[in-house]
């Protein structure tokens, strides 16, 4: 069976007659059917860039400058720009960060609905309310009929990211990239929003790829987890062996960073130092000049290495035996 | 919504009720009217006669009491030198004007926007650069430069266009119109694009700069993302957020047409009420100034409710008080 969404070897880059920067290198993930991926990461790590760049959305002057993008085994980077809108919202959705920016402020969510429906169906009027309704049921919004006709700002940031997540879902796609979608909404709004996403994925064997900065997210949602550092994939693998026994030193460093219950007034764990610049990234490994294990040896990049069968990390000093690059 | 009415129709009359006041003493101040009736072998008891005849012996505060009691009867006085009902001779001038006006704006809109819009998509473009370079210099000359330099070019030069005056007119029974005939629509060509010009530069400004904003919003990626079309993405989704600025803007400006449609009647001879306020002036005809500016008070404060009310209906966020659910 071919996975859902192939990544191989993608470099993303903002050329510039100034200066061309490499935001993404050789960046490559595999998505099965209905599998959740978190990717996680910094700000500026490159993990949303990897959502723009599977559905060719990166704004000018960035854009996709090496490797291929496969979906179902297909290469969607040599589509051309109508084939490749069909594709977008039927079979790669997105949820994005803000609730409160994701929506048009002044069109109807019925309205928005109505355009996401029509940009793939040819539908009468009533069958695209019919179906708006259904939509919105689905994601657990209370009178539905109601809310077709509101606009945006009189529904709460809770409800604004359902809309989202129902506008997401109305063609069935086979892939959803949530970009950080809980992170604006307070806790038990956040539990919800995932409780529902992980549901509804796991009923239509949906691949969603969760991009998120927080690692206690994607540990209780997410299948396999990526970790990404200046725009390079430093480990991957299951999320319940990397947070067991993280093979990077930098995934330990985020795990350790986490506030673990029951440890109330121990310091916290933080990594020293910042991301470098992606204009001004060191030879070797990104990571080297804030890591405690680096050597001389790190000034050369690592290769992403098998650890074993499902697992992969990029490092010279990996914190698992048998890993070395 | 009735209360927001109501709260903005009372501004309004207060308005109104001060700039009679202002209108009324302003040009009360200016010149003495008396001697346009007074032949030269009229003595003092010929012009005691006159002046008591136009009641200008009263105290001033009285006057202006009888004006205002004249006014809300719809009686703003006869004019001094046609000897006929002064709000009857604006009204049969009004229409050329507001034709002028409005035949303006079209032009400003129909322009300017697609211009403008294109400039913002494409800023770095040859394109924008001339569409900015020509808003530029349509805001910076003069406009009664522009309409001579125009008269030169097309009537003089090339004997295209018809220089002086308003062609032929159809009678649809309430008010004359030239814009339903060929040689009427001919005529009013020049002036009502030397008009526009203005406006069109603002439109072309407000358009570009909303278009480089609202591209890069969330929404407008959201949009594609769910592989809405590109011309539904622009047309409706981008357009409608960068109308709200246009509107109120032109809105405003329209009164502003009104008013510089004074210079451009001038030039081009179009029988409007600017050409006629000229006129009076010149002739000191008092009760012709103050009714033609009452009105043109009037028309500002009637535009502004406008562009209040037609500024709700495009932006819902004000229509609710701006309150967020």
């Amino acid at each position: 069976m071919t996975a859902v969404l192939e990544l191989r070897g993608l470099q993303t880059s903002f050329v510039t007659p100034a200066a061309t920067i490499h935001a993404l290198r050789d960046l490559s993930l595999t998505v099965q059917r209905g599998e959740i991926l978190g990717l996680v990461g910094e700000s500026g790590s490159g993990k949303s860039l990897t959502g723009f760049s599977i559905n060719r959305l990166i704004s000018p002057p960035g854009r996709v400058t090496e490797g291929e993008v496969r979906l179902h085994g297909q290469n969607i980077l040599a589509l051309s720009e109508p084939e490749m809108r069909g594709l977008r919202g039927r079979k790669i959705a997105m949820i994005s960060q803000d609730p409160m920016m994701t929506l048009n402020p002044v069109l109807r969510i019925g309205t928005q609905i109505r355009d996401a429906l029509l940009a793939h169906e040819k539908l009468d009027k009533a069958e695209v309310r019919r179906r708006a309704i259904a939509a919105l049921d689905e994601v657990g919004i209370p009178a539905p009929e109601d809310r077709l006709s509101a606009y945006p700002h009189q529904l709460s940031g809770g409800m604004r990211q359902r809309v989202a997540i129902a506008i997401a879902l109305l063609h069935q796609p086979d892939l959803i990239i949530a970009d950080e979608p809980t992170t604006a909404l307070d806790v038990t709004i956040q539990g919800q929003i995932l409780a529902l996403v992980q549901r509804l994925c796991r009923d239509r064997g949906t691949a969603l790829i969760w991009i998120s900065h927080d690692l206690a997210v994607v540990a209780g949602l997410a299948d396999r987890v990526a970790v990404m550092y200046a725009g390079r994939i430093v480990e991957e693998g299951p999320v319940d062996d990397i947070l067991d026994a993280p093979a990077h030193p930098y995934t330990q460093g985020l795990i350790a960073s986490v506030p673990v219950p029951g440890q109330r007034g121990g310091r916290l764990q933080q990594i020293p130092g910042r991301m470098p610049l992606l204009t001004d990234l060191p030879p070797g490994c990104a990571f080297a000049p804030r890591c405690p294990r680096a050597t001389e040896a790190c000034a050369t990049m690592p290769a992403l290495t098998p650890v074993n069968s499902t697992r992969a990390v990029r490092c010279v000093h990996p914190l698992i035996k048998g890993a070395e690059a | 919504m009735a209360e927001y009415i109501t709260r903005r129709v009372l501004q309004a009359l207060l308005v109104l009720t001060v700039m009679t006041l202002l209108v009324f003493f302003g040009v009360n101040v200016i010149g003495n009217p008396v001697y346009i009736f007074a032949s030269s072998e009229c003595d003092q008891a010929c012009l005691t006669a006159i002046i008591k005849d136009l009641g200008l012996d009263q105290p001033i505060w009285r006057q202006y009491l009888t004006f205002v009691g004249n006014m809300l009867q719809g009686d703003m006085g006869k004019s001094f030198t046609h000897g006929v009902p002064a709000l009857h001779l604006i009204f049969e001038r009004l229409p050329a004007t507001l034709e002028l006006a409005f035949a303006a704006l079209v032009l400003a809109l129909v322009i300017g926007l697609p211009m403008g819009v294109y400039a913002g998509l494409r800023p770095e473009g040859i394109g924008a650069k001339l569409i900015m370079s020509f808003s530029m210099v349509a805001f910076s000359l003069p406009v009664f430069w522009i309409g001579i330099i125009m008269i030169l070019t097309f009537s003089v030069q090339l004997g295209w266009m018809p220089s002086v005056g308003r062609g032929d007119t159809v009678d649809l029974g309430f008010v004359e119109t030239s814009l339903l005939t060929l040689d009427g629509l001919h005529h009013l060509a020049m002036p009502a694009f030397t008009l526009s010009l203005i406006m069109m530069a603002m439109v072309i400004r407000l358009a570009r700069a909303g278009m480089r904003e609202v591209m890069f919003t969330d929404y407008i990626k959201f949009a594609r993302a769910n592989g809405v079309t590109e011309r539904r993405v622009l047309g409706v989704h981008a357009l409608k957020n960068i109308l709200i600025p246009i509107v109120t803007v032109l809105g405003m400006e329209f009164g502003g047409v009104i008013a510089f449609a004074v210079v451009i009647e001038s030039i081009f001879s179009w029988p409007g009420v600017g050409k006629m306020l000229i006129d009076a002036i010149a002739v000191l005809d008092r009760p012709l100034i103050v009714a033609y500016l009452i009105c043109v008070v009037f028309m500002f404060v009637t535009l502004n409710l406008l562009v209040d009310i037609l500024y709700s209906l495009l932006d819902p966020r004000i229509r609710l008080g701006g309150g967020r659910a």
